[in-house]
């Protein structure tokens, strides 16, 4: 279970602090979805950097099964990280040094969470069977953008964040991946939270919610 | 247009003000290093032209003694009352005693008699101040630099160290140092040769016409072109070369890092080449842009690097004069005076060596399809065909390198062979390595361990040429290393052999030289007395040393032999074979067993060669006759030493005896401990300047590796990221770097270990047989290479603390910024 309570971020800038979070509550069950929409520069991103430990909070925070996360130190976090997350980024941010097999199972292995049989799945799952030897620029945007969705799922994490995971694709491209996505994070048995301007993809989720000038409005959006 | 364009191209280096740094250091570095070199090698060959040109113009052919060093003065009366324009000149050494003994070369001359057209210290004689040079006191002429060295003031009369007073000395600053020039009277009196006569100076016109010399002259004098008088320049050749050889490979290191910096620069402008082209910039203008930016980069560090070049030759310059003058003989300023040629080629040499590393990236921008987007892999893949083309590069030169190997004959093809296989194994190195990290990804099974080879991969284009650097330089280090160290070990070995007498004695003349010889084998506790008979001639064009040596059990048991055949100190002792320095013998192509005829007259029959010997640090070569054969064949030889054995605590009385009745200082009385000791100060000071410019070197090396890490730390945020994400804390991604930049560079330092033994073989087997004639055994010293391997890897330590501590002090959000979607 992810509990946020009264969570605050702010930014440095020349003209002074530049608040993004200005107390956002929020809860979410295990194995449910929600879609975080919102205009440009809300704090959609932020918010999911700070659930997935990437920054620190001014103030409030974020429990994890009822533990806070950012009490912790920079490696407890990193290892919670790679042992309950996965984290799927519009540009993909694949590792362009390793090819398509070795970046799939790669978060699962460092997690020592390998299942071949899952991974094996996944990739033929994602269409990314024939591609494993090739190496991610050598795969079309669509292509990256699955495999970047199999390396996330590929440990099973409790939580998958995703921001903007189908921005880079054409509409129809969109429909088929997030479907393929939507399908596999109820296999695995994840949770997800995932940023989107498309209101259309946003009503496949369980939830939705809002953010604006920092802050979620209430009720489902 | 060019303007905007310019405008433009250069508003990159605003936001990259790193890349332009790296620009100009290379630049700076390289211009500095080579024109240090070259200033120090331009200012010893003008000071050889100086003392070649001491008596310039007409007077260059000159009639000299066939047998010894000097002949009578009379000779000189005799050709003058036949009409002969002839002009006396007396040579010899004068001595200086002091805290250190300084000696010069005293030029005795007859202005009256110089032929009209002809110089004397860049001065003609037309111009002469007769008045003071010939009327007592007269005037000792002297450069600058030399009176310096000697602590005198214009207008000093010091005494030498055999107690004689010179005139007042007065400066001429066209003379070259460590020349005297006085009256041919003062020379014969100052160096104790009257009557005597060094050579007569001959107008080359009257040369022409070949006149016969008088009958009974014939047998004393014989005609010297002039052609065979730059011996110095010759002989130091070698020693010039090897400076600009690690002047060269210093440029060419920091070229490496100008390279590389322009081919980041290019790669991240692309898109804003693209966008001028889309702009309407022609590519012609978007080329000459690109140059002129180019051109204002190398003016800049050109004029740096000139400065600082001129400074690096200033602070070596001692150590340069000093191992010329030890090894062999030769003057040079203590101070640089240098032409404007030299600093205009300086900056010729900058904007050389930027168009040289730029002009890749020039024709890349002019080639690449500047339409396609920009991608990392575009530039791997540019990569991988240009390692193709390298590695089809260094083989072709190490072909030619076989080629030098196997077929070479000359200093020239030794040069050859090292720029032929020094940038092979450069260039080959990318190949190796990502054949070496291909090879040990097969061995990783974690996924940080594979990451950790694949990404090293990746990083390998862009690190390969500071690699490459680090390569030459470490590989210039092992292999200088192992020859100046294997050449000192052999050089002392050899020294503490051939250097047995306890007190070496250098007798004013051979007439006081046989009066001390007698003095001695009177003396209780002398075991031994062996003179040294010495003679100069010139075999087949070369100056040769001939030297007479008693039958004595003290050579056959201290004088090494390389070579010998069954009997040959017998050989050398009956008269029947003589013996060969190696240089002499590689220079005249004489093995053992083969016969070499003596110049001399009437001519006399060709005598074997019994042995060869080591005769290291000495420029000429050196040929050994029994004593009695030499003074029969040339009466005029000269008794040059005395060489003492006795116990060693007889000799501080026997030595405070000889000072006392011989009135002899302490450059003409020596034992052998200070013997030892000058000579291994000497082999020191040889090679300072050498170990100095291989620090630099790899020290340059380290820039370029700090540079490159540096630059690629900026672009490499994009491939670190992800795995921060995935759960790799920054400080283990800091140490993964830092382990793959130690691995990149361990495998070069391993890599450069077999390649500098290489070229410490090279250089003792090949260039220093070209060189200077004698051939080294190649000794290989495990722990100076351990230290040069530590040393290697501590300097890509260091090269890389810095762009590391920034990884590790990244603030998180810099790294979210790579995951940002406005990318």
């Amino acid at each position: 279970m992810l509990t946020i309570q009264n969570l605050y971020k702010s930014f440095p800038t020349a003209q002074g602090p530049l608040p993004v979070l200005r107390g956002v509550d929020l809860q979410l069950p295990p194995a449910t979805s929600l879609a975080l929409m919102g205009e440009s520069g809300s704090g959609k991103s932020t918010l999911l950097h700070l659930i997935a430990g990437l920054e620190q909070p001014d103030q409030g925070s974020i429990l994890i099964d009822g533990q806070p996360l950012h009490s912790r130190s920079e490696t407890e976090r990193a290892r919670w990280r790679r042992e309950n997350i996965g984290l799927v980024f519009q540009q993909y941010n694949l590792i362009s040094s390793l090819d398509t097999a070795s970046n799939l199972s790669f978060q699962a292995r460092l997690a020592n969470r390998h299942d071949r049989t899952w991974s094996t799945y996944l990739a033929e799952r994602l269409c990314l069977a024939p591609l494993l030897q090739r190496f991610p620029e050598q795969l079309s945007g669509g292509q990256q953008q699955r495999l970047a969705i199999g390396r996330a799922l590929a440990a099973r994490p409790a939580l998958v964040l995703a921001d903007e995971p189908t921005g880079s694709l054409d509409e129809t491209s969109s429909e088929i991946v997030l479907e393929l996505f939507l399908q596999l994070v109820h296999e695995a048995g994840s949770s997800l939270l995932m940023v989107t301007h498309s209101t259309h993809l946003a009503t496949r989720l369980n939830r939705r919610l809002q953010l604006h000038l920092g802050r979620l409005l209430p009720g489902d959006a | 247009m060019l303007r905007l364009c310019l405008s433009a191209l250069l508003s990159h280096w605003r936001r990259h003000p790193l890349q332009g740094i790296s620009i100009l250091t290379g630049l700076w570095l390289a211009t500095a290093l080579w024109t240090g070199v070259q200033a120090l090698n331009d200012q010893a060959r003008a000071d050889y032209a100086r003392a070649n040109a001491l008596l310039a113009g007409a007077a260059q052919t000159q009639l000299v003694a066939r047998q010894g060093e000097r002949f009578a003065q009379s000779a000189y009366v005799q050709l003058r009352r036949a009409g002969w324009p002839v002009s006396p000149v007396l040579e010899g050494r004068l001595r200086f005693a002091g805290r250190e003994p300084v000696s010069v070369r005293l030029l005795g001359i007859e202005p009256l008699s110089l032929p009209a057209d002809s110089s004397v210290a860049g001065q003609s004689t037309q111009g002469f101040d007769l008045l003071h040079f010939l009327t007592p006191p007269g005037q000792a002429w002297v450069a600058p630099d030399t009176l310096q060295r000697l602590g005198l003031k214009p207008g000093d009369q010091p005494t030498s160290a055999d107690g004689q007073r010179l005139p007042p000395l007065a400066v001429q600053a066209q003379l070259a140092p460590g020349v005297m020039i006085v009256d041919i009277g003062q020379a014969q009196r100052l160096l104790q040769a009257p009557e005597q006569l060094s050579r007569l100076l001959l107008p080359n016109d009257f040369a022409r016409t070949l006149p016969a010399l008088p009958d009974n002259l014939r047998t004393q004098l014989q005609l010297q072109p002039a052609a065979d008088n730059d011996d110095l320049q010759h002989l130091t050749e070698s020693f010039h070369l090897n400076l600009s050889a690690l002047g060269l490979l210093a440029f060419l290191v920091g070229l490496f890092i100008v390279h590389a910096a322009i081919g980041l620069a290019l790669e991240q402008r692309r898109g804003l080449l693209r966008t001028l082209r889309a702009c309407g910039v022609s590519l012609r203008a978007l080329i000459g842009a690109l140059a002129l930016e180019l051109g204002l980069f190398a003016l800049i560090a050109g004029l740096a690097g000139v400065l600082s070049g001129y400074l690096l030759a200033s602070l070596l310059l001692g150590d340069v004069a000093a191992s010329l003058r030890g090894l062999y003989g030769a003057q040079v300023a203590g101070h640089l005076s240098l032409s404007p040629q030299w600093w205009l080629a300086g900056l010729g040499i900058s904007l050389l060596g930027a168009a040289l590393a730029g002009l890749n990236s020039l024709l890349r921008s002019a080639q690449l399809p500047l339409l396609a987007l920009a991608q990392a892999q575009a530039w791997r893949q540019a990569q991988a065909l240009w390692l193709r083309r390298q590695s089809a590069l260094a083989i072709v030169l190490l072909l030619i390198a076989a080629a030098c190997w196997r077929w070479g004959d000359s200093l020239p093809s030794a040069f050859a062979l090292l720029a032929s296989l020094l940038p092979a194994a450069a260039l080959v190195l990318p190949a190796l390595l990502d054949a070496a990290l291909a090879l040990l990804s097969r061995l990783c099974s974690t996924p940080l361990s594979q990451w950790f080879i694949a990404d090293s991969r990746q990083q390998l284009p862009a690190l390969a040429l500071a690699l490459m650097a680090l390569l030459l330089a470490l590989a210039a280090s092992v292999g200088v290393g192992s020859m100046t160290e294997g050449f000192r070990q052999t050089f002392l070995g050899w020294l503490d052999q051939r250097l047995s007498a306890e007190l070496y004695i250098t007798p004013r003349d051979t007439r006081q030289g046989l009066a001390m010889r007698r003095w001695l084998d009177e003396q209780p506790g002398v075991e031994a007395v062996l003179p040294q008979w010495r003679l100069e001639l010139r075999l087949q064009g070369l100056p040769v040393q001939l030297q007479g040596m008693l039958d004595h059990d003290s050579y056959r048991q201290h004088w090494p032999l390389l070579e010998q055949q069954p009997d040959a100190w017998a050989s050398l002792a009956s008269g029947k074979g003589l013996m060969l320095s190696e240089q002499l013998a590689r220079r005249l192509k004489l093995h053992l067993g083969e016969r070499l005829a003596l110049p001399t007259t009437p001519p006399s029959p060709a005598l074997p060669v019994v042995a060869l010997y080591a005769d290291y640090g000495n420029p000429r070569g050196q040929l050994l006759l029994n004593d009695e054969l030499l003074r029969r064949l040339w009466p005029g030889a000269t008794l040059s030493s005395l060489n003492v054995r006795l116990p060693a605590e007889h000799v501080p009385a026997l030595k405070a005896q000889l000072q006392s009745r011989y009135r002899l200082d302490s450059t003409r009385l020596v034992d052998q401990g200070t013997l030892k000791r000058w000579s291994v100060e000497v082999f020191e000071r040889t090679f300072a300047a050498t170990a100095a410019l291989n620090s630099l070197t790899l020290s340059v090396a380290g820039v370029a590796l700090f540079i490159s890490l540096l630059t690629l730390g900026q672009s490499r945020l994009g491939q670190l990221a992800p795995l921060w994400a995935l759960g790799v804390t920054r400080r283990q991604l800091a140490w993964l770097s830092l382990g793959q930049t130690l691995m990149l560079a361990g495998l070069t330092v391993l890599l450069a270990m077999p390649l500098g033994i290489l070229l410490a073989w090279c250089l003792v087997a090949v260039v220093n047989v070209q060189a200077f004639g004698w051939r080294l055994p190649l000794h290989v010293f495990p722990m100076q290479l351990a230290h040069l391997a530590l040393l290697g890897l501590f300097t890509s330590l260091l090269a890389a603390a810095w762009p590391l501590w920034q990884l590790a002090r990244r603030q998180p959000a810099d790294l979210l910024r790579q995951f940002a979607d406005e990318r």
